[in-house]
């Protein structure tokens, strides 16, 4: 069926954003899903393959500011909402990969 | 710009004789430089190393709700300037988000610049004359930085990390080159005349231990002569030249060994431990990433103006390889072209100016060159201060035979101090060459002295003159001027 | 009729703090004692921000005292919807990821309306991060409907609309994405306004999608409106997709009329509207014959995607928007043996289910082998889209539509079927997709006597032509229609 959404699919959608589900949400997200997608099939179908793209609704361009300095937050506020800290830096649980 | 030359020097290749033949490494470079902006791409937070963990971020640069980038007009002026500089196209681009997890990234997403760059084509010209393709060279903004405590302060072992954002935003250049590199020197050159640009244009300060200069290395290996590229590896945490060079030795012999046992090379990102010499899979399982690029909404295109673009590309300057033609073509003769290493260092301590006013002024070319390169080079910022019409004159009294050799460094050694005339000095300092009757006298003696191999001479062996002529020198005490001495020999043989 | 009378308590207010004749604590006072009493059945705010607001009051008074002239929204008590940065204030954005974050900086919009005197009382419910229509999706229970309490006030905006409609604060501000500041000012019987995009700036709005979102006024009428549009209007240089002009003036040229102003009723939307929904579209356009305006209708099919397009670009930049809540900064965490599993337990415990929805919808559409098919075909429709208005802005000034396709319905109606839902922002979402502007007047009252609203479109930038022509309209609407109404039982009983 067209625009069907496995749970494979969304256990490998739902890891790509870091969303921890069981297996029942699993379920009853891609039945979700599936939906939606099968309600927009209409527009997969519209012929219009030579429009243009838009990405902004605004015509401007280079919008630039001087490289001059201004003041930004004290270290106090920064840290005033973490969850942990440490030595003026945030805390997090060991890092399993390295960056890509 | 102009058309790019051919690229990849064969001659300087690398090829590694492995159990069923000989192979050839291909390598191509991603250099990613820290602009020398005086804030960050998206905000006005200050650019400066070392400050105290999180005392130089806002509310942009840490992606809290709400916030939006601007961006920052130096920035982009700056990766013109680099555009130029290597020879590329500047054109319209846009900005993309690259969209992945990790904790030192605040918004969990790069905004960076992905198919429609700022720069596009152009190349490098290494000082061997080597030249390498680049293939873009974009903008996007740094990450945090992290440190791992518990185990030795290694991501595998660690029991936790802590994160720092005050690099979180700061302007990035990447350099992507072609893979027309094809040795482990040939790529410690490459990024050496990248640096060296980087620094003249001013766009960045290039300095690799700190961090503001880094190289990824993407390495593979094809059979000698192939014209197809091999599955590539990209290598990464390259901290300093050194280890660029031995990682691209180890990447190669382990691809050839691996291809020669009957395996095949997985295209994946690997690690260099410097400690190990080794390099390492740095993702076990799973995937290539999918970053689900697309357009930056925050964000507007950039279409700098010609004028602004040509401005740019007037005002960087003769680049390093520019500067190094330059020389060689007023040091070198019909007969004798110019010693590669001395222009090398003369431009890259930015004394080739001094050299070509020098020789305009009637120095001797290689005597110019040669004071500058190897004396003057000692104490470079002085040197770039030095008057060229005093520099020319020493190097004329040292080639008219009125100094010797060492007492022309001495006199040097001078006026790099404190200036003056050399004339003057060398008079103060009661230097003077030795006169000819005094050097002709020695001569005899050295000639009585080594009657076999004055004859050698005598016969044609011109070698045997440096022999004879050290000889006069020690007894002289560095009072002759060489080419005084020789001249007499010379004569003497007839 | 002009704002400058008696049905603009917002314009009046501010005009008698302005002369000294009423004290800003006062009005101040009286709102917070409003909210005080019907809130607890309404839930319209998340937080009151009473100490705040009597000192700003006070700051506002004091400037009169001194012959100071404090700015044309003096006084003015203004609740502002929890998706906006209220320093040292939580804003929590109706999701437990963000629950008692306080944001260290104000939003732009913050910072004008305190700049021209108005008095901020408290952050209002909302869908969760701004996703839904009907308030429900909230995490901290959903905002009820003034004229009906077991329905819905519409969505995201829920709060902001509920709180003008039920007379706790004469002004609000809130974001509409598809249609969250028009549909929910629909329900309740306010003014909602939706700017031309770029108009007013987003820094300090909580981004759902950013290519579409936009703050915008509510209000009782179409002249207080204007008023809090113009406070918070006009280039900002902390957003790069802010238009690079002066606010507009929308408040002198309110009463200039419609005559000879061509308008258009767009034919698509009424067949999929309820019958009194359509029916006040077609009499609306009678009015604003009757007032000189030439009346014609206008097919755009093409508008008709719109809702597909927007449920594929607004997921997509909403997965990419809302990354940041990791638990590794700020709001909610929930530890983990490693930061990936601390990741993923946050947000599994800190999102709610719409929220969820749009993250994993939008996450697929960009992926990789599937961004040309959804993503990218979906940008093309918005071309489309641009096209076809740009055409029917060839023959016509404004547009007419209803705003949403029935009246407010009831709580829980729609919560099983998230594509219901969705149908809610049919009439809407075009233009958001266009970046046009467009506001809902309150109208007539529709089925089961709960209020209908109309729907005004217009090219970008052209606010004052919509103004006007909205202008007319409330003038011709039945004063049923309209709030403030005191909060009621299901008999419907109006205060």
């Amino acid at each position: 069926m067209a625009g069907a959404l496995s749970p494979e699919e969304v256990a490998h959608v739902a890891h790509l954003a870091r969303l921890e589900l069981t297996g029942d949400e699993v379920d009853h997200f891609a039945v979700q899903l599936s939906a939606v997608l099968e309600h927009v099939e209409s527009l997969r179908r519209l012929d219009i393959a030579t429009v243009p793209p838009t990405s902004h609704a605004l015509e401007l361009v280079n919008v630039l500011r001087e490289d001059v300095v201004r003041p930004g937050l004290d270290r106090e506020e920064v840290l005033a909402g973490a969850p942990s800290a440490e030595a003026g830096r945030f805390r997090v649980p060991p890092i399993l990969g390295e960056a890509p | 710009m102009s058309a790019a030359p051919a690229a990849g020097d064969a001659l300087a290749a690398t090829v590694i004789a492995g159990s069923s033949g000989e192979w050839e490494v291909v390598v191509g470079l991603e250099v990613h430089c820290e602009l020398s902006t005086a804030t960050k791409l998206f905000c006005g937070c200050p650019n400066l190393f070392g400050a105290e963990p999180n005392t130089h971020v806002c509310p942009v640069c840490l992606g809290l709700p709400g916030s939006l980038p601007v961006l920052n007009e130096g920035a982009v002026e700056r990766a013109m300037r680099i555009g130029a500089a290597l020879s590329c196209t500047v054109r319209p681009s846009t900005f993309h988000r690259k969209n992945y997890f990790y904790p030192d990234m605040p918004k969990d997403y790069q905004v960076t610049q992905y198919d429609e760059p700022i720069n596009v084509g152009g190349h490098v010209e290494l000082v061997d004359g080597t030249i390498v393709g680049i293939v873009r060279a974009h903008l996007e903004e740094d990450t945090g930085k992290t440190t791992h405590l518990g185990g030795r302060g290694r991501i595998h072992e660690a029991d936790y990390s802590l994160v720092d954002y005050n690099r979180a935003g700061v302007p990035l250049v990447e350099i992507v080159s072609a893979p027309d590199i094809r040795s482990a020197e040939q790529a410690r050159a490459y990024v050496g005349e990248l640096r060296a640009i980087l620094v003249a244009t001013g766009a960045s300060d290039g300095r690799m231990e700190e961090g503001s200069l880094r190289v990824d290395a993407n390495v593979s290996v094809r059979r000698a002569g192939s014209a197809e590229l091999g599955t590539r590896c990209e290598v990464k945490n390259l901290n300093s030249l050194r280890s660029l060079g031995r990682a691209i030795d180890f990447e190669a012999a382990r691809q050839v060994e691996l291809v020669e046992s009957g395996g095949t090379v997985v295209q994946e990102t690997r690690h260099w431990d410097e400690e190990l010499g080794s390099t390492s899979s740095m993702r076990s399982k799973e995937e290539a990433f999918d970053y689900r690029y697309f357009q930056e909404p925050d964000l507007v295109p950039l279409v700098p103006s010609e004028e602004w673009v040509s401005a740019v590309a007037a005002s960087i300057g003769l680049l390093p390889a520019a500067r190094r033609h330059r020389l060689a073509e007023a040091v070198a003769t019909d007969r004798v072209p110019a010693p590669i290493d001395q222009v090398a260092t003369a431009v890259d301590l930015g004394l080739d100016e001094l050299v070509v006013a020098a020789i305009g002024l009637g120095a001797d070319r290689r005597l110019a060159l040669a004071r500058a390169a190897n004396e003057a080079a000692q104490r470079p910022e002085d040197a770039r201060a030095l008057d060229p019409a005093a520099f020319a004159g020493l190097v004329g009294l040292e080639a008219s035979g009125k100094l010797s050799a060492t007492q022309a460094k001495t006199v040097l050694a001078e006026l790099l101090a404190g200036g003056g005339d050399p004339a003057e000095i060398a008079g103060r300092l009661g230097f003077k060459a030795l006169d000819d009757d005094a050097v002709d006298t020695l001569v005899a003696e050295v000639i009585a002295a080594h009657p076999d191999e004055w004859q050698r001479y005598v016969g044609g062996d011109d070698k045997v003159l440096q022999f004879l002529l050290g000889l006069v020198m020690r007894e002289t005490k560095g009072r002759a001027n060489g080419k005084v001495v020789a001249a007499a020999f010379a004569a003497r043989r007839g | 009729m002009s704002a400058a009378d008696g049905n603009s308590p917002a314009l009046a207010l501010s005009a008698r703090v302005r002369t000294g004749e009423l004290s800003a604590r006062r009005a101040a006072e009286e709102a917070l004692q409003a909210i005080a009493a019907s809130d607890p059945l309404l839930h319209c705010f998340n937080a009151v921000m009473a100490d705040a607001a009597l000192a700003a009051a006070d700051a506002v008074d004091r400037r009169v005292a001194a012959g100071e002239d404090p700015g044309p929204l003096a006084g003015v008590p203004v609740a502002l919807k929890d998706n906006l940065c209220t320093r040292g204030v939580p804003t929590t954005c109706s999701s437990r990821i963000l629950e008692g974050w306080r944001p260290p900086y104000d939003a732009t919009v913050v910072s004008r309306i305190a700049a021209a005197g108005g008095i901020a009382v408290g952050k209002t419910n909302l869908d969760e991060f701004a996703m839904g229509s009907s308030t429900e999706n909230s995490a901290f229970g959903p905002t009820r409907n003034p004229w009906d309490l077991d329905r819905v006030p519409g969505g995201s905006s829920g709060g902001s609309a509920a709180a003008v409609a039920a007379g706790l604060v004469p002004l609000a501000l809130g974001s509409d994405t598809g249609g969250s500041i028009r549909q929910p000012a629909a329900l309740c019987g306010v003014v909602g306004v939706k700017p031309t995009y770029g108009l007013v700036s987003r820094y300090g709005l909580v981004a759902f999608a950013s290519s579409l979102d936009q703050i915008g006024p509510f209000a009782t009428n179409v002249g207080d409106a204007a008023l809090l549009l113009e406070a918070i209007a006009g280039h900002d240089p902390a957003d790069s997709t802010s238009i690079p002009l002066d606010p507009p003036r929308l408040v002198a040229s309110l009463d200039h009329g419609v005559e000879g102003l061509r308008v258009g009723v767009i034919a698509d939307f009424l067949t999929d509207a309820s019958p009194s929904c359509a029916d006040a579209v077609r009499r609306a356009a009678e009015a604003l014959e009757s007032a000189g305006a030439s009346i014609g209708e206008v097919a755009i099919p093409e508008l008709l995607h719109g809702l597909s397009a927007y449920y594929l670009i607004a997921p997509a930049e909403a997965s990419s928007n809302l990354a940041r809540y990791d638990g590794v900064r700020y709001g909610l965490r929930v530890d983990g043996p490693d930061v990936e599993a601390m990741n993923a337990r946050t947000r599994a415990a800190g999102f709610g289910a719409e929220v969820k929805r749009r993250i994993m919808l939008g996450t697929y559409v960009l992926s990789a082998g599937y961004y040309e098919a959804y993503y990218g075909q979906a940008q093309r429709v918005r071309t489309v889209i641009v096209r076809a208005f740009a055409t029917a802005y060839e023959r016509f000034d404004v547009l007419l539509a209803p705003t949403s396709p029935s009246v407010a319905f009831h709580l829980g109606d729609k919560t099983g079927d998230p594509l219901q839902m969705y149908l809610s922002d049919l009439f809407t979402i075009p233009s958001n997709l266009a970046g046009h502007p467009a506001m809902s007047v309150p109208f007539a009252l529709g089925e089961e006597a709960m209020p209908v609203g109309v729907q005004v479109l217009a090219p970008a930038l052209a606010e004052e032509t919509m103004f006007r022509t909205a202008a007319v309209l409330e003038a011709a609407a039945d004063e049923r229609a309209r709030g403030p109404v005191r909060p009621a039982a299901p008999s419907g009983a109006r205060g």
